[in-house]
Formats: structure tokens, sequence, C-alpha cells
């Protein structure tokens, strides 16, 4: 029998202008950026809530997880507009990193391009959308409520 | 169980480009340390080489370091918390001594950062975060200390003006420190003057003067048993108190954002293994990787209450002559942080201080001395408290 080559899901080097992971067991994250969605998941034994999505449970060690869609809203905490980038990055710039509190849980991303830096206010409500980036990754972003 | 002292500190200068390899580099701590302990090679019996992973092509650098400083065939091995790597090797060699499997043990923290460039080297330390959900937004340490930056000045009402006078404090000190690698002044003024570098945007709200210096560097502590200490050292320094924690990575996994909850957590238990208050603190190192961090620590430790750090640094008590001299020496700010080295250069200030031999920067006589250093953003707290 010849070897076949055995098929690599590396869905997850898609994720953000650079992705420094490829393969994770939480990759179906990457097609339900596709459609739009960001998920996180939540443990069927406890029902502990994670976001970012983990495939393994700290709580009770069960690996038996089921995707949830963030929604809603939630407050912005605190924000970095970055003028240097890391090396990869540097064609996005300038851009912002935050912090969204969702009560539950909190995301960590950028803030959407088009929203003015004068109208960045912590406390503000935003929402978590999916974004495309110019170089075809996806990631993402916040934008105001 | 004996207690357990420090019976050498040294360090190399701290500078931008070192012209030798890492083992050179290592070399230059190693000796100042053992020329400062008086005693001979073979009598350390176990090493710890402690340094951030990434900036070397040498890998496993315990065993090239334990060959080129004679160190061979006692044990010795790496060990890495990011920036605090130094101090958590002091812990460690704290347990190898305490535990009596070793008598004598060297602690060497080294980073040569200038084998790569600012911007790489801004990924490589971006990366010691969350790399799947963090790092590919284009993260940076500036940009996650700004971001602690903004959550304390919405909440305290601290200002850029307050961060500048941390700056300006770390520059007084740093011009008469000959192991600095910044030695020039910083003024107020230069801050709000779009001429200077200062003043020029990294990641907002934090400026080019709020960042630490990249720097070259090694360091080494000599941690010995109670009896060796007393044998071997005329002005005995001890280890009263440790204390160490860590947190999430991610900060979607925090609730603070206006303090380091390892500090917080680090400090207590130093303080209590060392049966005393902040109040008994004469001098201290703080972690200042960025002037809000220092700003950060004067409260985590209780310094100042939450919020009132910038009462602190306006009334200038953490200068030399104030109610609690922090980071005399320079501080990251400008004495430079080579990551690896770092804790261990303050170990060493604080020695040197509890001895009375700090020379233009020594503190009127202080009897306990604390050390804070953090590794990553506020993701590893090590919390050391020596006293005479």
């Amino acid at each position: 029998m010849g070897k076949k080559k055995k098929e690599v899901d590396d869905r997850f080097k898609r994720f953000g202008t650079v992705s420094f992971t490829s393969i994770t067991k939480i990759n179906d994250f990457i097609d339900y950026l596709d459609q739009g969605k960001i998920m996180g998941t939540r443990c069927k034994e406890c029902g502990l809530f994670f976001f970012p999505p983990r495939a393994d449970c700290h709580n009770c060690f069960s690996s038996d997880m089921e995707w949830v869609e963030v929604s809603g809203t939630g407050k912005l905490i605190t924000y970095s507009k970055l003028e240097f980038a890391p090396i990869g990055f540097g064609d996005d710039l300038p851009y912002a990193i935050a912090v969204l509190d969702y009560g539950e849980h909190k995301i960590f991303g950028r803030i959407a391009e088009d929203v003015p830096e004068d109208e960045i206010r912590v406390g503000m409500e935003m929402t978590t959308k999916v974004n495309t980036l110019p170089n075809g990754q996806l990631n993402y972003v916040f934008h105001k409520a | 169980m004996g207690k357990v002292g420090i019976i050498g500190v040294g360090q190399s200068s701290f500078v931008r480009g070192y012209p030798g390899s890492i083992r050179e580099l290592a070399f230059e701590g190693f000796k100042d340390a053992m020329q400062d302990a008086g005693i001979p090679t073979k009598d350390i019996d176990a090493s710890i080489i402690c340094s951030a992973p990434e900036y070397d092509k040498q890998r496993s650098p315990a065993g090239v370091f334990a060959e080129y400083l004679g160190l061979v065939p006692q044990p010795t091995c790496y060990l890495e918390s990011l920036c605090s790597s130094s101090s958590m090797g002091l812990r460690f060699a704290y347990s190898l001594v305490k535990s009596g499997l070793h008598d004598v043990v060297a602690v060497i923290g080294f980073q040569k950062m200038s084998e790569i460039s600012s911007a790489e080297s801004q990924e490589r330390m971006g990366r010691g975060a969350d790399i799947q959900w963090e790092s590919p937004f284009g993260t940076m340490m500036p940009a996650y200390y700004a971001m602690y930056a903004r959550g304390h000045m919405g909440q305290y009402g601290t200002t850029l003006e307050d961060l500048a006078l941390i700056r300006v404090k770390a520059a007084t000190y740093g011009q008469i420190n000959e192991k600095a690698v910044y030695r020039r002044p910083v003024t107020f003024d230069m801050f709000s003057d779009p001429e200077s570098p200062m003043s020029n945007p990294v990641a907002n709200p934090l400026r080019v003067g709020d960042c630490c210096a990249n720097a070259d560097g090694s360091s080494c502590v000599i941690v010995a048993n109670e009896e060796k200490t007393r044998a071997f050292s005329k002005k005995p320094v001890w280890i009263l108190g440790l204390g160490a924690a860590s947190t999430t990575v991610n900060l979607a996994g925090r609730d603070l954002f206006s303090g380091l909850t390892v500090a917080q957590a680090a400090g207590e238990e130093a303080y209590k293994m060392a049966g005393i208050t902040a109040k008994d603190i004469d001098v201290a190192e703080v972690h200042d990787c960025f002037t809000i961090a220092e700003m950060m620590a004067y409260e985590n430790l209780g310094f100042a209450k939450p919020g009132e750090g910038k009462e602190l640094i306006r009334a200038k008590e953490t200068y030399k002559e104030g109610s609690i001299p922090v980071n005399v020496d320079g501080g990251l700010l400008s004495k430079g942080h080579p990551i690896g080295a770092t804790g261990g250069s303050q170990i060493r200030t604080i020695v040197l201080q509890l001895r009375g031999e700090a020379g233009e920067m020594q503190v009127k006589d202080p009897e306990i001395g604390l050390v804070h250093n953090i590794g990553g953003v506020g993701l590893y707290g090590n919390v050391s408290i020596l006293g005479r």
C-alpha cells in the first residue's frame, strides 16, 4: 500500500493579520467566522462558557463542548491606538486594540477602522462583528452599537 | 532550617549592541558577582540560567554557560518567566538552599536583545502574550500597558503629566548609574515638545518617554545557606520574604485594568512571609517597564492607596530623599531592560543599598528593601523582600 499523505486541518491559519497557530481543536471557529458568526464554547457537563472558545473544560475536565454565538453588546473597558506595529502588521497601521466587557465574558480584539478616534469613549456600548482583512484573513472588530 | 542569604551580586553594564556572544555577556555579570562574593567557583553547587526565550540561536543556554563559567559538573538548568525570570530564579534558588539540597546556588540572568531588530523584538515580546487569540490582532507590549494606563487614568484621574514625572525621576538616577544604558537627562518639558522624541506617540496614551529602553545585559545573584552566608559575607543580606503569582494570559480573562493582580498577590505573600507591612520598606526596586507600571506598583504594593500613586510622585516621595525611594538606580526606564537580567539587577541594587554600598545612589541607612519584578503583561509577578 502506498503511503497516503494525511490531510492536515489547518484552518486556524486564516485567523488575524498574521496567525501564529494553524492546528487547533477549535478550528470550526473559522467556519463560523466565514458565516459571519463569532462563537464561544460552553461545557456540556458543567455549563461553563468560554470566550475565546476552548476544546477542554478546566473546571470538570470534560471535552464535550457546544458552540454558542456571542451576541448583544459589550462595554468598552480600555483600548490603545498603535503608531508602531510588530513585524507583519505594519500595513494595518494605525489600528486600535481593545477589550469589550459582555458581563459573562470579555472579548479582546480591534476597534473597527471606520470608528473615528474622537468618538471612542471608555464605557461606550459596542458590538463585535466578523471582518475580512485586506490580505484575505479573518478577524473580528468592534463597532459602535 | 536556617535563613537564606545573598552573598554576591553583580551585573554587566546595560548597553545597546553588546560586542560579544551571550556566553561572554553572562561572564560579565557572573564575574562581578563572584568578585563581590569572594569565593572560588567550585563553591557554587548549582546554577540557574534565566532569560526570556527566542532571542538567541543557542537553545538550552544553561549547558553552554556552565561550561564557559567553569560551573561543570554541577547541575544547571534554564528557567524562564519572561521579564521576571531572574526573580523567579531567586525563588527557586531559595528553595534549593532552604531544602538543604544545595549550599550555594548562582542565579544568572541575561538577555542579548540586539541580535534582532526593534520591530522583531516587539513581535517576540508580543508573543509572550496569547499567540492564538491576541497576537493575530498585532499586539505589542507598549500597547498592552497603554491599555492599563487608560484604565488607570480613567478610574483615578491620573494624568500623562504624572507619568512624565516618573520618567524624569528615572532619568535623574540613570545619569548617575554607571551601568545604565540611558544616561541622559529627561525633562518634564520634553513630553510637551513635539521636537523631542520623548513626546512621540507609541501606543496611545503612552509616548516614547514612557517606555523602557531595550538593552543587552547580564546579572548574577549568589544565594547561600545561613552557615555559608555568615562565613563568606561581612555584611549579610537575608531573603526575608518571597511572593509569586500568575493570572490569565488573555486580557479577556481579567477584571482589573488599573492595577496588576499578580503584584498585589505576590506582595501580600512576601509581606506575610517577612512578617512586615509596606510601611517597613525603606527602599524599593519596581518593574517600571513603562511609567504606568511604576505608578501601579506604588499602589499594588501598598506604598499608596489605589488611585493615590500620583500623589507620591507629585510630592517626590519616591525620590532618594523621600519617604519611600523607588528605582533610585534609574529603573528599567533609564538603566535599561535586558529582560532576563532585570530581576537580578534589581536584586543587586537592593543588596548594595542594604550594605550601604550604593555610592551616589545610596538611600539613608535602609534596613529592609523590596524587589517587584513582573513578567509579560502582568502575567507573572514576583516580589522579594530582603533585609540586613
